[in-house]
């Protein structure tokens, strides 16, 4: 026969009568609790013996906090129920604004003790952390491992016990202070509470509120969270190297729409002849090509001048003329190439090459009017002045460009210059691109930008605030 | 494993136990206190009524731990200055035994670690570093504790003590050891790992009105 082991009794709730004024207090965690506080007269009772003993004749009405979520509540949290069987409220002081937060204490007859915080909207599930986690340091801000995470310090201070109420399996009364300290790596906020015996540690998981409200079937709505709480995840958490990355794919996308425009595009070189130019020609400097044929689509036309020019300019005017409706686009090149040698060495300033684009030429015969100057040209000639058409034999100082002031005073050589005119039709452009990739630019940016001031906001609160001097 | 059987010296109720090494146990119907020297039992006192308890352990709870499956078959009742706590005595199927101890429902199991050096109680302050089986440990907190009751079989004869020294000593990770000065003479070390309630696998475990 083996000895009949007695299961001890199912444990019950059991209520017991405030000492100091005879209301029932009622108890829910089954005997774990040291302190009870009575819900009448808010009487601080220690609960170590079935003889309550009053540690806090009755907390001061004006304390009074009202529990967002009652006593006796039950919820589904993590796999497991919990009841509400204690609530207090703490608070801590940074240059004379003081900081009150919602504890509420929750049980499982098994599984044991967790915590609900709330600040401001702000809802975090707590749980007791048995180990140690180990102190660190991220260049001089203090930094704590727990878990192969690592966790910055917020802030630390004084907390004050403000109003308790319910029951706790640990001696607690109003008035009380600890030394709370933060560490954060959101969602998740390491805490420590250090006393004179021993230092407590905790972590806690940002939770939204309406989760809680459903968790717990409250009825309403979960208030609206003030502010950026300390483990609060940022929106634009992870989010932002997102947007990078996104960027980089339209702009390989972007690239790849350029270098298929570059491929489709003709670029056909539709007109290519050698000019000479000199001051002392004879007879009317302008003159008009040949005819050319632009084929295909209406498109750019690109003209490039090329000459030979050394320490000299020259000015082309020019114009596109259909052959067939006579309609002109006029337009001029200037084209100036300097060199030489000074103290800083060999310098250059212009070229000898330019080029300009003349958009939306529609299909069609063409031909050009080139009309070249260089310093000690006739002026244009003015249509209706007979004089016009005298020849450009003469050397008249006078000249177009504002650069040649000197050639008023001074008598010029003759001057001359070889150039190269072709056209291409069809060629491809890249402006477009730039203003593309500028505009793609512009959300990564912002989202950056949006990011560190949320980061901004969270530590603004902290210890290490730029704005203020901290606690 | 033999369960070897006596009678109780102050009822003459049979005696059994479950665990062949057990030094003490409380007869289940007097509750005298019973230390076994061979199978010699003394009777060196009663235990008083156990305080109403909130452990959801009890005796004859199974479990598992590092996937072997033990049994609870004893426990002594502490008392501190922050409540109560319980260490469950569990043996193993292979005859091992250890500790698993409930402390506000915050669960660890852990087993004597014989024949070592240990610190004696003026060397162990909270913060201390102490290196046991190449772990290092911090001491957590130091309890002064008294003894509150016995319940079943014990692996020593364990009864009636008062301010008692413990160091709780904790790691980084999960590893947990107890320095034991209930016997300044000769101090004890238990390491071992605190465990979450899930992976205890308890079964057998106690009821509490209003929680199915």
């Amino acid at each position: 026969m083996s000895s009949p082991l007695v299961a001890p009794p199912i444990a019950k709730t059991k209520a017991l009568y405030c000492p100091n004024c005879g209301g029932p207090v009622e108890f829910r965690g089954f005997g774990h609790a040291l302190t009870v506080v009575c819900p009448q007269c808010l009487s601080v009772l220690d609960a170590s013996s079935t003889l309550l003993k009053i540690v806090q004749q009755a907390q001061d009405e004006q304390s009074r906090r009202t529990p967002l979520i009652p006593l006796g509540t039950r919820g589904k949290w993590a796999g497991a129920t919990w009841e509400v069987i204690g609530f207090q409220t703490r608070s801590v002081e940074d240059e004379d604004i003081t900081y009150e937060w919602e504890e509420y204490l929750l049980f499982n007859p098994y599984k044991g003790f967790r915590y609900l915080t709330n600040y401001q909207g702000h809802w975090n599930f707590v749980t007791p952390v048995e180990s140690l986690p180990e102190r660190r340091a991220i260049g001089s801000r203090p930094a704590v491992v727990f878990e192969g995470v690592t966790y910055k310090h917020f802030s630390g201070a004084e907390a004050t016990t403000v109003f308790v109420l319910g029951e706790f399996p640990w001696r607690v009364k109003a008035g009380e202070e600890v030394l709370a300290d933060d560490f954060v790596h959101p969602p998740l906020v390491l805490s420590s509470e250090t006393t004179k015996d021993e230092v407590t540690w905790s972590k806690g998981e940002y939770t939204s509120g309406s989760d809680i409200w459903k968790a717990f079937a409250l009825p309403g709505s979960a208030p609206k969270p003030q502010g950026v709480y300390l483990n609060q995840t940022s929106p634009y958490a992870g989010k932002v190297g997102g947007v990078w990355g996104l960027f980089a794919l339209m702009l390989m996308a972007l690239v790849v729409i350029a270098i298929m425009f570059a491929v489709l595009s003709r670029g056909d070189t539709v007109f290519d002849e050698h000019y000479h130019y000199a001051t002392s020609d004879r007879g009317e400097p302008s003159f008009v090509t040949k005819v050319f044929n632009l084929e295909g689509r209406t498109s750019n036309l690109e003209l490039t001048i090329n000459t030979n020019l050394q320490n000299d300019w020259a000015y082309f005017n020019l114009a596109l003329i259909n052959e067939a409706t006579g309609d002109a686009f006029d337009f001029g090149r200037e084209v100036s190439y300097y060199t030489g040698v000074d103290s800083d060495g060999s310098w250059s300033e212009g070229g000898r090459l330019s080029s300009g684009l003349i958009p939306h030429v529609p299909p069609g015969r063409y031909y050009l009017r080139v009309e070249p100057e260089m310093e000690g040209s006739e002026p244009p000639p003015a249509k209706s002045t007979p004089a016009a058409a005298a020849p450009a034999t003469t050397t008249n100082p006078q000249s177009p460009h504002p650069n040649t002031f000197k050639a008023r005073t001074l008598p010029v050589k003759s001057k001359s210059v070889y150039y190269e005119i072709v056209l291409r039709h069809d060629v491809p452009s890249y402006g477009w691109f730039w203003i593309a990739a500028l505009l793609l630019l512009i959300p990564p940016i912002f989202s950056t930008i949006r990011a560190a001031s949320f980061e901004t906001r969270r530590w603004s609160t902290s210890d290490y605030s730029p704005t203020s001097g901290g606690g | 494993m033999s369960a070897p059987q006596a009678n109780c010296p102050s009822c003459g109720a049979p005696v059994t136990f479950r665990w062949s090494s057990a030094v003490q146990t409380v007869c289940p119907f007097c509750h005298s206190i019973l230390v076994r020297d061979d199978l010699n039992l003394t009777n060196v006192g009663k235990v008083a009524d156990l305080p109403p308890d909130p452990s959801p352990i009890q005796l004859l709870t199974s479990g598992t731990y590092n996937n072997k499956k033990f049994d609870v078959i004893g426990r002594i009742i502490y008392e501190y200055e922050q409540g109560s706590w319980n260490e469950w005595h569990i043996v193993f199927s292979d005859g091992t035994s250890g500790w698993l101890s409930d402390a506000q429902l915050q669960y660890a199991v852990s087993f004597l670690v014989p024949n070592i050096a240990l610190p004696s109680e003026n060397q162990v302050f909270r913060g201390t570093h102490f290196n046991f089986a190449n772990i290092d440990f911090e001491v957590s907190t130091i309890t002064m504790a008294t003894y509150k009751g016995v319940e079943g079989e014990l692996p020593f004869p364990f009864y009636g003590k008062s301010n008692m020294l413990f160091a709780d000593l904790r790691t980084p990770s999960n590893d947990f050891a107890t320095l034991d000065y209930s016997d300044q003479a000769a101090p004890m070390l238990f390491i071992g790992k605190t465990v979450p309630y899930e992976a205890l696998q308890l079964q057998n475990v106690r009821q509490f009105e209003g929680w199915a």
